[in-house]
C-alpha cells in the first residue's frame, strides 16, 4: 500500500510537471487548455513552500473506485494534509481537476469528473480552505495519466488532482 | 456549393427512354431494406460519357463516387468495369441489355458529363436490366465544377430512392473530432467531411481540447464543447464562415453536451455545479434559459424527439446510468431502458420511432436501438468500446465511435438491421461523429 501510494505520487507529480509545461512533449501546439490557470515554476522539492513539495511530498492526487465519488480513508488523509499545507501558504490558488477512466461514455465521464472534483472541493472547504481560492474542472476521460486497457490503468485514471499555482 | 439545380429534363430524356417491354410482366427491380437477409443486388456503372473534352476529367470520377456510395450500403454489389462486355458510347443510344444480362447485372446506371467553364452538367439514367425498363426518368443536374462530388451524391440518392423507395443519405456531411498526439494528451479538433470521408476540413485549430460536435437541423451550424477557457464551455459555430460564439456559460459552472432543438432556435445542454449535473434549455437569440431537470444526479446527453415535444436523456438518478424521456412542458421523467447494464448517449431517430444508445454490460460496449418506450431493444455491435451513435438522415444507418485496446479511435457505421458494419475512412484517428441532414 505504502509503495503503491508512493508510485501514485510520483506518477501524479510527473503528470503535473507535464501540465505546467504545456509546450513540452511531442508537438509544438499548447496542450488542451490544461489547468485553466497559467503555468508556475515548480520550485525545489526540498523547499516546503514549493509546488514540487506539494505535489510530491504532500501528494496532489486522490483516487476513486468505479463510478464513485466517495472519498476513501486514504484519500481523506491526503486531503487533510493538503488542507493544512494550503492553510500555511495562503498565496496559492487551487484548481481541482476531476478525471474518469475510459470505461464510460464521454459526456457522462465529464459529469462524473465534475462530481469527483466537487467532492474534493467540498472536503477541502470543510477542512478550512477558503472557497474563494478553489475552482474545479472536469476532464472526463480525456486526460488519462496511464494508458492501457487494464484495471491498473483505470484505477490510476479515476482521480482528482489538486493543482496549486500562484 | 448549393447552386445545384435539380432539373428533370422530362420531355427530352424520358421521351428517348426505351419503350417498356410489355411482354415482360415482371415486377420492377425493388430492394426491400427491412428484409432480414439480403443478397446484394449486382449493378454496373460504366464511366459516364464525356459530352465534351472538359467533361472527360470527371467522367470516371463521378461514376466511382456513385459506385462507392451504393456499394457501401451493403444492399448493392458493383460488377467491376473490367468485367463489362457492353459499352455506353452515347448517353442517348439504346442500351443493349443482353450485354448487361450476360454479366448478371440487375441494375445499370448510365450517365454523361459536360463541363463549360466552371459549370458542370451531369445526366443519369437507371435501368432494370432484367426487364429492360428504365426506372424513373432521366435526370439532369447542373452546378459548379467544385460541387461535382455533391452531384455524384445526388445521383446516388436518386438511385437509392428509386431502388428502395426511401430517401437516401449520400448528399450529407459528418462533423467529428479529428484526434492526434499521445493518448494521455490527445489533440482534438472539430472537423467536417462528406459522408463518405472525403473533403475533410478542420474547423478548430486543436489548441484547445474539443469534443462531441452536433449539427443544427439545417446543417449550417454546429455546437461543440471546448476547453478554450480552460473549462468546458459550449460553442456555436457557423460552418460557412467559421465564426463562433460561446453560449450558455455561467461563471463557476461547467457546460457541455449541447444539442439543437428541431426548430434550431434552442439548445439543450448539461450544466454542472457543485457536483450536480442538470439539463438546461437556452433560447439562442434571446439568451433566456430554463432549467429542465433538478436532481442531485447526473442528467446529460439529451436528444430531442423530431417533433420537438420530448427529450430523451441519460441519468444516474436510479444509481447507475439509464435512459429517460420527458415532455418539454415539464413533468415526470420516465425511465425507458429496462435491460441489464448501463445505458447512455440516447439519440432519437429522425423518423421518431426509435432511440439509438450506447450500452455497457459485462465489460463490453454496444450500440443498440430500442423503441421510444424502451421495448424491442436490439444490440447492433459489441466491442471493447463503442459509443456515441448518430443517425443517417433517412434513419437506416448509424455511425459511431469505436476504440479497441492499443489502437486509435475510428468511425464505424452499421445498418439498423445490425448488418453491414464498416469503417468510415478518415485521415487519422477520429471520434464523436454527428451526421447532418440531407443538404439543401
Amino acid at each position: 500500500m505504502q509503495l503503491l501510494t508512493k508510485a501514485i505520487l510520483v506518477v501524479a507529480a510527473l503528470a503535473l510537471a507535464a501540465c505546467n509545461n504545456p509546450r513540452g512533449g511531442d508537438y509544438d501546439e499548447p496542450t488542451g487548455g490544461m489547468g485553466g490557470i497559467g503555468s508556475s515554476a515548480l520550485g525545489d522539492p526540498s523547499d516546503p513552500t514549493s509546488i514540487a513539495y506539494f505535489n510530491q511530498t504532500i501528494g496532489d492526487t486522490v483516487n476513486f473506485t468505479v463510478d464513485s465519488s466517495e472519498l476513501s480513508p486514504q484519500a481523506m488523509t491526503i486531503l487533510r494534509t493538503q488542507a493544512a499545507w494550503l492553510a500555511r501558504y495562503p498565496d496559492y490558488q487551487i484548481l481541482i481537476e476531476g478525471h474518469a477512466d475510459e470505461r464510460g461514455t464521454r459526456e457522462y465521464n465529464v459529469a462524473l469528473g465534475a462530481r469527483r472534483a466537487a467532492r474534493v472541493e467540498q472536503f477541502l472547504i470543510q477542512e478550512g480552505v477558503s472557497a474563494a481560492r478553489l475552482r474545479t474542472v472536469s476532464y472526463g476521460k480525456e486526460r488519462p495519466i496511464e494508458v492501457c486497457a487494464e484495471q491498473r490503468c483505470w484505477d490510476l485514471n479515476r482521480r482528482a488532482v489538486t493543482v496549486v499555482s500562484r | 456549393m448549393t447552386q445545384i439545380s435539380r432539373r428533370p429534363v422530362l420531355g427530352l430524356l424520358a421521351g428517348l427512354a426505351l419503350a417498356p417491354r410489355a411482354a415482360l410482366a415482371q415486377q420492377p427491380l425493388r430492394i426491400e431494406i427491412t428484409e432480414g437477409v439480403i443478397e446484394p443486388v449486382p449493378f454496373a456503372i460504366p464511366d459516364f460519357v464525356p459530352e465534351n473534352a472538359a467533361g472527360g476529367e470527371y467522367a470516371a470520377s463521378i461514376a466511382r463516387v456513385i459506385a462507392n456510395n451504393l456499394s457501401s450500403t451493403g444492399l448493392l454489389r458493383e460488377i467491376p468495369t473490367s468485367a463489362h462486355i457492353g459499352r455506353i458510347g452515347s448517353f442517348d443510344s439504346p442500351v443493349q441489355f443482353s450485354d448487361w444480362r450476360a454479366i448478371s447485372a440487375r441494375a445499370l446506371i448510365t450517365g454523361a458529363v459536360r463541363v463549360n467553364g466552371q459549370q458542370i452538367t451531369v445526366k443519369f439514367r437507371l435501368f432494370d436490366v432484367v426487364s429492360g425498363q428504365q426506372l424513373g426518368d432521366g435526370l439532369q443536374l447542373d452546378g459548379s465544377t467544385q460541387a461535382w462530388r455533391r452531384m455524384a451524391h445526388r445521383v446516388s440518392d436518386q438511385v437509392y430512392m428509386r431502388l428502395t423507395g426511401e430517401s437516401g443519405y449520400f448528399d450529407s456531411r459528418v462533423v467529428f473530432i479529428a484526434e492526434s498526439g499521445p493518448a494521455n494528451n490527445r489533440r482534438k479538433q472539430v472537423a467536417i467531411m462528406d459522408q463518405d470521408g472525403e473533403n475533410v476540413q478542420y474547423l478548430t485549430d486543436g489548441t484547445a481540447l474539443a469534443f462531441a460536435p452536433r449539427f443544427s437541423p439545417t446543417g449550417d451550424r454546429i455546437l461543440f464543447t471546448s476547453y478554450e477557457t480552460g473549462f468546458p464551455r459550449i460553442y456555436l459555430m457557423d460552418v460557412a464562415s467559421r465564426s463562433r460564439q460561446m453560449i450558455g456559460d455561467q461563471p463557476g459552472t461547467m457546460t457541455f453536451a449541447p444539442r439543437f432543438s428541431p426548430d434550431g432556435l434552442s439548445v439543450v445542454y448539461s450544466l454542472s455545479v457543485d457536483g450536480r449535473t442538470d439539463l438546461y434549455m437556452l433560447n439562442v437569440a434571446s439568451g433566456q434559459r430554463w432549467q429542465l431537470t433538478q436532481t442531485e444526479a447526473i442528467d446529460t446527453a439529451p436528444s430531442f424527439s423530431p417533433d420537438g415535444q420530448r427529450l430523451v436523456f441519460e441519468s444516474d438518478r436510479s444509481g447507475n446510468s439509464q435512459l429517460y424521456t420527458m415532455s418539454l412542458q415539464g413533468g415526470t421523467a420516465y425511465r425507458v431502458s429496462q435491460g441489464q447494464g448501463r445505458y447512455s448517449t440516447p439519440v432519437w431517430s429522425p423518423r421518431g420511432d426509435m432511440i439509438a444508445f450506447t450500452k455497457q454490460h459485462n465489460g463490453r460496449f454496444h450500440i443498440g436501438v430500442m423503441r421510444t418506450d424502451g421495448s424491442n431493444e436490439r444490440l447492433l455491435t459489441a466491442s471493447y468500446l463503442d459509443e456515441g451513435p448518430t443517425w443517417s438522415p433517412n434513419g437506416r444507418v448509424i455511425m459511431f465511435t469505436r476504440e479497441e485496446p492499443g489502437s486509435n479511435a475510428s468511425l464505424m457505421s452499421v445498418d439498423i438491421t445490425g448488418r453491414n458494419l464498416r469503417r468510415i475512412p478518415t485521415p487519422g484517428p477520429a471520434s464523436d461523429p454527428s451526421w447532418s441532414p440531407l443538404l439543401p
